[in-house]
Formats: C-alpha cells, structure tokens, sequence
C-alpha cells in the first residue's frame, strides 16, 4: 500500500492548483454573484484538457486515470464549487456513459468532441417527482413504427449545465413489464440528445442556494424525436446505465466536497493567524486550534476515501460501495468544516466577501445531489446486509 | 528549425530563502520551479514550433542536480521534444562562467539554429549565462528579448530588445543566441496528459565526459567568483502616503525630503 502521489500525480495537482488559483479563483466571488456561468474559464479548461481527463487519447481525452481527474476537481473545488461542478457533470454523467456503452460511432460522433470540450455535457435523470425514487421517472420514449426514431414526451429538473450543455444523457421509460406478483415495473433507456433538437426546450433557470454559477435548467420534451441510433446502451437497461454513472459521478462530487472543505480551512488557517482578539490572534486559543486538528483530520480522512474510490474505478468492475462512503463522508465533511470555519471567522464568515460564506452554501449541495447522503447510506448497508 | 532552450531549476523564492553555511543556496531545502524567464523562452520556442510543427524540433537543456529532471518533465509536459539533463558532482559550485563553460561544452556536442535562455534567474540574477554561452560558441547574441521573429528562409531573427526607456529592433543570422525576458509572452500550462507523457519519455543525461570543455572551466575549481558573503533580501520598510492639496505643496514636499537626504 502506497499512501505516496506518484511524481506524475504530483505535477498534475500542481498544474490544477496553479491553473485553480490564477485562472479560477479570481472569478469566483462574480460567478456565485452574478449567477454567471463562467463561461471563458470553460473555454480555457478545454484549451488545456481539463474536460476530459479520463477519457483515452483515441477517443479526444487525455488518457489519465479517474485519480487524476479527481484532483482536477478538488482543486478547482478548493477555490470555486460552480468550476468543479461543471466538470464534473460535464465528464462523469455525460462523457463517462459515452465510453462505457456506446458504440464506436457514438464514440466518434459525440464522446470525441465532448472529450476535446469543444462540447459541454449534461445528464437528465431527476424529475419533479423521481429522484431517488427513479420509478417515479414519468418522461417516455416511444419507438415510431419504422423503428428510425424515438419520440421522447416528459421534463426533467435541477439538471446540471443545463442550458449550456451541447449533449445529453436523458434517461426514459421506454417499456412497462409485469414482474412475477403481476406488479408493473417501468423498463428505462437511455438516450443521448442534442440540443436544439425539435421539441426539445428549456423551462425555469433555478435559482438556487449554492454553486451560483452553475447553469441548473428544467429541459421539457415534447414530441421530441431522436434518432433510432441515439439510444444508449441496450433499450430496457438504461437503469443501469444510471447506475453506472452515478456511481462514476459520486467520485467527482465527492472529489468536490473535499475540495470545497480543504479551501475552506486554508482561509481559515490565515485567518485566524491575523484576527486579534483580547490582544492576541485567536489561533492562540485553545478552542481554534482543537477545530483546526479536527477539520485537518476530517479533510484527510475523506481525501483518503476519495483516492481510494478513484482507484477503485481504475481497478474494479464495481465500485459503487467505495464511492457512496467517498461521497457521504466527503459530503459530510464538506457541511460540517465550512459550517465551523464561518463560525471561527465570526461576524465576518457571515460576509460574502470572506468566501467561507459561499463555500458553506456551496457545501450543502453535495449532500444532496448524484444521491443524497440518505441514498449513500442504502448503497453501503446494501453491500453489508446481502 | 533546431532550437534549443536553455532552463535552470531555481529555488521557489515566494516560499523562503534558505543558505548553506558556505553561503551557497541551500537548494534541496526549497521549491523549486522553472525560472520564470527561462519558461518564457521556452514558450517562445513552443509558439516557432506551433507554426511549423514538422520542421521544428525543442530541446530543452538544463544543468543541475538529478532532481533537476523535473523542470525537464514540464518542458516535456508543455510540448518540448526531448530533454538534456547535464549533471555530475564534479560541476558542482559552478558560478556563471563555469555553468556557461560547461553547457557550451554540451552545446558542442549538438546541433542547433536558435539557443533561447532566459535573461537571468531569479536565484543568482547575473544575466550573464546567456551571453557568456555564445561568447563560448563564438555565435551572435541578442538579450533581453520582448519579442522574437525567425525568417526560415532567410535563415534569421529578429528580435525587438528592451533597452532602458526604449527598445532596439535587431536581427541577426541564425545561428545566434537570444535571451528572454518574461514579459516576451504568457506562457502556456501543461496538459494533464502531455505530464504523463512526459514521464514515458527518455531524458538524455550527460555526464563530465560527455562534455568538450576543459576541467579548469568547471565546477568550484573553474569558479573565478568567490561569495564573500550572502543573506537575504532586506524588506522594505513601509512607504508614506501623503496627500498635499494643490501642486505647489506637494512640490514643496519632495523637494523638502530630497534635500533631507541630502540628495540635491
């Protein structure tokens, strides 16, 4: 067991904190300001290959491992939630399904321009009333009888990159079956569609709590037809399709929280460091330095959940039981580190201007989304309890 | 086009100085990171080569210790084609006209059109490297490059060179030696994938006998410069703000301090 960055790992993370800190940090206050999707940053992560790290060389990627796209995340998390979410929508739920279930033209036609980022990525699951209930999926696709097409009628919420996406994976049902007790089960697929597509639209911009500058979009269906070719994977397995990618997706969010959690701590190291009360700094109390040592510990802890399930993607047919305790400890630790360092900033951690306020509004997201952290706990007891 | 680029590992000074006791850079206590200027010049070579990738080749020569390979892994990374690591413990101590003796030595042994190094490193901050190489080489040298041009056919560069209030266009035939400012250009981040590329690649090391250069020229032995004493910089003192109403006063004001300091 190595607990050691190989020298390539550690010029990567180099490469993304200092790419983080000159290129991204520097918007970051505007971005959650202006609920502004940052777009030119977007255009510079693509210059550099930042949107499609894991993907191999053949298919327009960079061909590195899931650990050092992880890192890519954390680091940019460190400094602006709304960056790390947009790549990790954009390559976890749109690029990842691409290289794992389609075929090679799909590859070719949509995984190398997304992959180059000359494409942005999204990934349609949640609807009004499914998200961790996926039965609940009401959106439908129906195969027109020449069997060219499909027409796809329904909506789907809170979706990442929304309308700044260029292609989508949307899950659908496509077939109704009765299981043995005669009980129907909804079978899904899974589809890849373009935008600007007929019958394809975008309904309410949600204004949310956290991660400002990112693009959260309903997308409405109606009557939209998608070529036969589109659909991805087998038709009725899109559920697993799903899955799949949650479980990939779980590792890029998780990567965010512990990124969202470390760049709050750095500020409050330097903080606490200058902020004088009762005429010394209050690093000097007792109290500051026992949250530091619990919040350092906390970080550590999930950066090493997080590698882990990044090795495990590399290294397993199934990692879904790594990267759900990844995420829920990350997640958790995310809440709880920027919660304390908006406290040990005081009045001040209250101010948009101190930005531990923006990363603690940032945090509460990644207890929810690509699975709540209810939804990790039935993932891991699943696993124990089979 | 054969352009090769000279880089020196130098300490990260954001992070701290940190001396031996002879006065030499404590350097294995410290960051290190390409220095500034010499990214810049590589840069430079980096955009030649975009222009005309198949005729042009970069090579990147640096001279140090072995953990000096790793500014060769970010050229490699940034898109440089091969990598010259110069190092053994006899051209340790080198100061300028033993570090410059000793890459001409390797510079002998290759072939080039362009040399770019930077103007100066941040660590020693002579400028005198650059130009001493190509006194050894006995080619042109034109420093503190804001901007270079290379005429392919004609076989020459240009460069507009910063100098005082005002800048000199001047051109010389390749080949010469250019040194770069890191105002010449922004240069370019690596690439997740060029780093572990860049890793896959071989470095070429050239040892003492690789070298055509005499052993009076290099290490602390071929050191004309003695350190008589070294310390880091001095911080500033806080500067005073002051605010005069009108010309007059603040006229009055300047003058009143030059005369305190006995400067006029």
């Amino acid at each position: 067991m190595d607990f050691q960055l190989s020298k390539e790992h550690q010029m990567a993370r180099d490469l993304f904190r200092e790419f983080a800190e000159k290129e991204v940090k520097p918007l970051a206050i505007e971005v959650d300001e202006k609920h502004e999707f940052p777009r030119e940053t977007v255009t510079k992560m693509q210059k550099y290959g930042f949107m499609g790290i894991p993907i191999p060389k053949e298919y327009g990627g960079q061909g590195c491992d899931p650990l050092t796209y992880a890192m890519c995340v954390e680091e940019l998390a460190k400094v602006c939630g709304t960056t790390a979410v947009i790549v990790s929508a954009h390559t976890s739920l749109c690029c990842d399904p691409i290289m794992t279930y389609g075929t090679e033209e799909q590859k070719q036609k949509y995984l190398v321009p997304l992959a180059k980022g000359e494409k942005l990525g999204a990934f349609g699951l949640t609807e009004p009333g499914a998200g961790t209930d996926a039965q609940g999926v009401q959106t439908k696709a129906v195969l027109t009888e020449d069997g060219k097409e499909w027409i796809l009628n329904g909506s789907k919420c809170f979706i990442t990159n929304g309308k700044e996406a260029d292609v989508y994976i949307i899950i659908a049902y496509t077939d109704i079956v009765e299981d043995k007790r005669g009980r129907k089960q909804k079978k899904f697929s899974a589809f890849i569609v373009e935008k600007d597509t007929p019958g394809f639209t975008f309904g309410t911009k949600e204004n949310k709590m956290g991660i400002c500058g990112s693009s959260t979009y309903e997308l409405i269906f109606q009557d939209c037809h998608i070529p036969a070719e589109n659909l991805l994977g087998a038709r009725g397995k899109g559920f697993a399709v799903a899955m799949h990618t949650l479980d990939g997706g779980r590792i890029g969010i998780a990567a965010q929280a512990l990124g969202i959690a470390e760049g709050a701590l750095d500020r409050t190291i330097e903080y606490v460091k200058e902020r004088k009360q009762f005429g010394r700094a209050i690093a000097a109390f007792q109290n500051t330095q026992f949250q530091l040592a619990n919040m350092a510990t906390q970080c550590e802890a999930a950066k090493l959940l997080v590698y882990q399930a990044a090795d495990a993607k590399a290294t397993k047919s199934y990692y879904g039981v790594e990267a759900a305790k990844a995420k829920l400890f990350a997640a958790e630790t995310a809440m709880d580190v920027t919660t304390k360092c908006v406290q040990l900033f005081g009045g001040y951690g209250y101010i948009r201007e101190y930005e531990v306020e923006r990363m603690m509004r940032d945090a509460k997201i990644t207890e929810i989304y690509e699975g709540t952290s209810e939804v990790q706990r039935m993932v891991i007891s699943g696993a124990l309890l089979k | 086009m054969k352009i090769v680029v000279c880089v020196k590992q130098v300490p990260d000074t954001k992070g701290g100085v940190k001396f031996k006791p002879d006065g030499t850079l404590d350097r294995a206590a410290m960051l290190a990171i390409m220095n500034p200027d010499d990214k810049a010049g590589l840069e430079a070579a980096l955009r030649m080569k975009d222009e005309d990738p198949e005729n042009t080749t970069v090579t990147v020569v640096t001279m140090g210790l072995p953990k000096a390979d790793e500014v060769l892994r970010e050229a490699l990374a940034m898109g440089a084609d091969e990598g010259l690591l110069i190092t053994d413990r006899v051209l340790g101590g080198a100061d300028t006209w033993a570090t410059s003796s000793t890459i001409a030595g390797a510079l002998k042994n290759m072939e080039y059109d362009l040399i770019i190094t930077g103007r100066q490193a941040i660590d020693g901050d002579t400028a005198q490297v650059g130009p001493q190489i190509s006194e050894h080489l006995d080619i042109p040298v034109i420093s503190y490059a804001e901007d270079i041009k290379v005429d392919r056919a004609a076989k020459t560069v240009t460069v507009k060179r910063q100098f005082d209030d005002r800048y000199h266009i001047l051109t010389a035939k390749m080949p010469c030696l250019v040194t770069a400012l890191s105002e010449l250009n922004e240069p370019r981040y690596m690439t997740p994938g060029g780093i572990f590329d860049a890793f896959q690649k071989e470095v070429t090391v050239w040892g003492r006998d690789k070298l055509d250069v005499a052993d009076e020229n290099i290490g602390k032995n071929g050191s004309p410069t003695v350190i008589a004493k070294a310390s880091d910089k001095v911080a500033k003192g806080k500067g005073e703000v002051v605010t005069p109403d009108s010309p007059a006063e603040a006229v009055n004001y300047i003058v009143g301090k030059l005369t305190e300091k006995h400067v006029i």
